[in-house]
């Protein structure tokens, strides 16, 4: 296989890492705080994307043409307007529902996500076809050889890697970070030391769905497309990624990511004329590794004790 | 009993024999029947317009003072998913009220229920999946279908590929019977012509990322890219095939035809290529009846490609009931007898597996952001010229 051709594939496996990775890394959090899993974050995702579209409509037809200001508009507006979804899922839904089984709040939020998913295509005009999403970045691109590099792709890389490192930063150089990880330890000393709970988790909540949000308009970027399931699978995916890498920790959220956009790209070139396998290829190696691992490729180094 | 009690009785009692005399006189024995299609999901919009298109025809009878009874019509939605299909097929034919259906636009729908309609006995008019298998596979008395199958739509496509100059092609299809059954036809018919397929891919119906595929697609240089698959994922592979500098013809299927397709890429649907049994609603025999009253009654959503198809279908079980009468053993075997019957679609007749024999095909090109027929297109005459033609 060629160099060109090699680069293209490594490109590809990247690109969908940094999306499968943003997710995870929301998963991680919500499980990190309040140990529940917030099955609704795929859809949240969804929701995103189709406010930075709708923004980006409403924008234009009003006159403004600046790429960069559009850009910059959607990003903002879909972030605050996701923050402000999952900050209400989180006071209204999921915080009464913390003394209940673990279990109940994945199935409710679950069926959240279907209502989302459902509103979306529902209410948004024609909402069951699958939309364009307009190239807000510059698309020129290198050809070298087989491997064809485009600019939005290495900008969209780039911002991927610095909201990882962004939020790594939050996590350990901030009182914020530290109140976060304070609940997240143990819910009953933080509170003793004087952490506001449920402020804290609120903010996490926002900063997930925020992340979904980034995540949602970088698909539609990248695709550009965007649907209403787009959610779904993405929700999935970035689950298992999350409990592959160790569910609670951001390293294992980001190396759960891309080893299974790795192991899907693996798929579809070691199964060259099947590649209709590679999803039951990166699956049943997620099964193996599992099994292998129960708890994750990075341990929680926190034990409970009793 | 008191007089007042008595007299009230007398005149309630009147006024009930009046008024049943009355009722009885002007009612007509009400009939139910049936359409099945994808309401929600990715196709619902093709879903909904067989929905709407079947409703109109149900509509128009029952405004019609000849006719002999009153339907109405039971809608059930098979989301395009052959396990939910199955179930509301066998609600549907097993409720005996339901006399006929016009059933399914998926084909992995309509194949997954011929079985259960040859079991209740409920004969049924298959309105938009084009997999042979559906009338070929078994011999059912009670499946039929008024539009074509994908036999003769493949051997078209590979025909004008062929024409045009092509020798490599790459195959991506879906790996639903739909999908399937358009890449067995369509490698068979390429092959006779002297075609090379240089590879075929499937993926699955939901998928959303093909980069992995496309970059082999890229590696292998073929000239056109047919996708045997519907719109959804239609629109993904040719938006994604952009992004990887792939510059290949797209061919697509009568699974592209749709506004949505249009509508989802924009500038970059121009120059596709698709297929489609009959002709376009316009142009149909019936077609500006059909659309006419079809706006008239202000739904949301067009007919889409096989609305005018599915108001044949509803409209041939109507006219089978009023002929027969609401039983479906005698509307089986009236439907056995279709021969040369008119329609909005052109003449149906059922051949003996009860496939409607529509001979005809029309090849489409996207030029303007619009399906336009082949032989009217600047491509044909030259002005335009598809990706890497000659």
């Amino acid at each position: 296989m060629d160099v060109g051709l090699l680069s293209q594939y490594i490109m590809n496996g990247l690109m969908l890492g940094m999306m499968y990775t943003l997710v995870a890394v929301g998963f991680t959090l919500f499980f990190g705080v309040l140990d529940i899993i917030k099955f609704s974050h795929g859809d949240v995702l969804t929701v995103g994307a189709f406010t930075g579209l709708a923004t980006y409509i409403g924008l234009r037809s009003v006159g403004v043409s600046s790429t960069p200001l559009l850009l910059l508009a959607v990003l903002v507006v879909s972030i605050l307007a996701m923050a402000a979804l999952g900050m209400l899922i989180a006071r209204y839904l999921v915080l009464p529902l913390r003394s209940a089984p673990a279990l109940n709040t994945l199935l409710i939020t679950l069926m959240l996500g279907t209502v989302l998913r459902e509103m979306v295509r529902l209410f948004y005009p024609q909402g069951a076809n699958p939309k364009p999403f307009p190239a807000l970045l510059p698309t020129d691109s290198i050809n070298l050889g087989q491997f064809n590099l485009r600019l939005d792709n290495a900008m969209m890389l780039a911002t991927g890697v610095a909201i990882i490192v962004g939020l790594r930063l939050l996590l350990n150089r901030t009182k914020l970070g530290l109140a976060i990880r304070a609940v997240a330890q143990d819910e009953e000393t933080a509170r003793t030391m004087g952490i506001n709970f449920t402020a804290v988790v609120l903010i996490t909540f926002a900063i997930g769905s925020a992340l979904a949000a980034i995540g949602g308009v970088m698909n539609g970027l990248y695709y550009n497309e965007i649907n209403f399931g787009m959610g779904l699978l993405l929700g999935v995916i970035g689950f298992s990624a999350a409990i592959i890498g160790g569910l609670g920790s951001i390293y294992g959220a980001i190396l759960g990511g891309f080893l299974f956009a790795a192991l899907q790209t693996l798929g579809a070139v070691a199964l060259p004329f099947a590649s209709a396998y590679k999803d039951v290829f990166a699956f049943t190696v997620v099964i193996a590794l599992m099994a292998w691992r129960p708890t994750g490729l990075i341990q929680e180094k926190i034990s409970e004790r009793v | 009993m008191s007089r007042i009690v008595r007299q009230l009785g007398l005149f309630f009692a009147t006024a009930l024999f009046v008024g049943a005399l009355v009722v009885t006189a002007q009612a007509k024995d009400k009939v139910k029947v049936g359409f099945i299609g994808p309401l929600t999901g990715g196709v619902s919009v093709n879903g909904i317009g067989g929905r709407n298109s079947a409703e109109l025809a149900v509509k128009l009878r029952n405004a019609d003072a000849k006719a002999t009874y009153e339907y109405e019509l039971v809608v059930l939605d098979d989301e395009c998913k052959p396990n939910v299909a199955v179930q509301v097929a066998t609600k549907m034919a097993a409720d005996k009220e339901i006399i006929a259906g016009a059933t399914h636009y998926c084909s992995a729908t309509a194949i997954a229920t011929v079985d259960i309609y040859h079991k209740f006995g409920f004969p049924i008019i298959v309105w938009g999946a084009v997999l042979p298998d559906i009338t070929y596979r078994n011999k059912y008395a009670e499946v039929h279908r008024v539009n074509g199958t994908m036999i003769d739509q493949n051997d078209v496509n590979a025909e004008l590929i062929s024409k045009l100059g092509f020798k490599t092609v790459a195959v991506i299809h879906d790996t639903t019977d739909y999908g399937k059954g358009h890449n067995a036809y369509f490698s068979k018919s390429l092959a006779k012509l002297g075609g090379k397929i240089v590879g075929t891919f499937g993926v699955t119906s939901d998928q959303q990322d093909f980069t992995a595929e496309l970059t082999q697609v890229k590696a292998l240089n073929p000239e056109v890219i047919y996708f045997g698959g519907l719109t959804p994922i239609g629109v993904r592979i040719r938006s994604q095939m952009d992004k990887l500098g792939i510059k290949a013809v797209f061919d697509g299927t009568s699974g592209i035809v749709s506004d949505a397709f249009i509508q989802g890429l924009g500038p970059l649907a121009e120059g596709a290529l698709a297929f489609r049994e009959g002709a376009s609603t316009e142009k149909l025999p019936g077609g500006k009846f059909f659309l006419e009253k079809y706006a008239a009654q202000k739904y949301d959503n067009p007919p889409e490609a096989y609305g005018a198809f599915s108001y044949a279908a509803m409209d041939l079980i109507l006219d089978s009931i009023e002929k027969v009468g609401p039983d479906r053993r005698k509307v089986i075997a009236e439907l056995a007898n279709v021969k040369d019957r008119d329609s909005i679609i052109g003449k149906i007749t059922f051949d003996d597996h009860g496939q409607n024999t529509v001979a005809l095909i029309t090849k489409y090109v996207v030029q303007d952001a619009k399906f336009v027929e082949w032989e009217d297109s600047e491509y044909a005459s030259g002005k335009r010229k598809l990706s890497g033609q000659k």
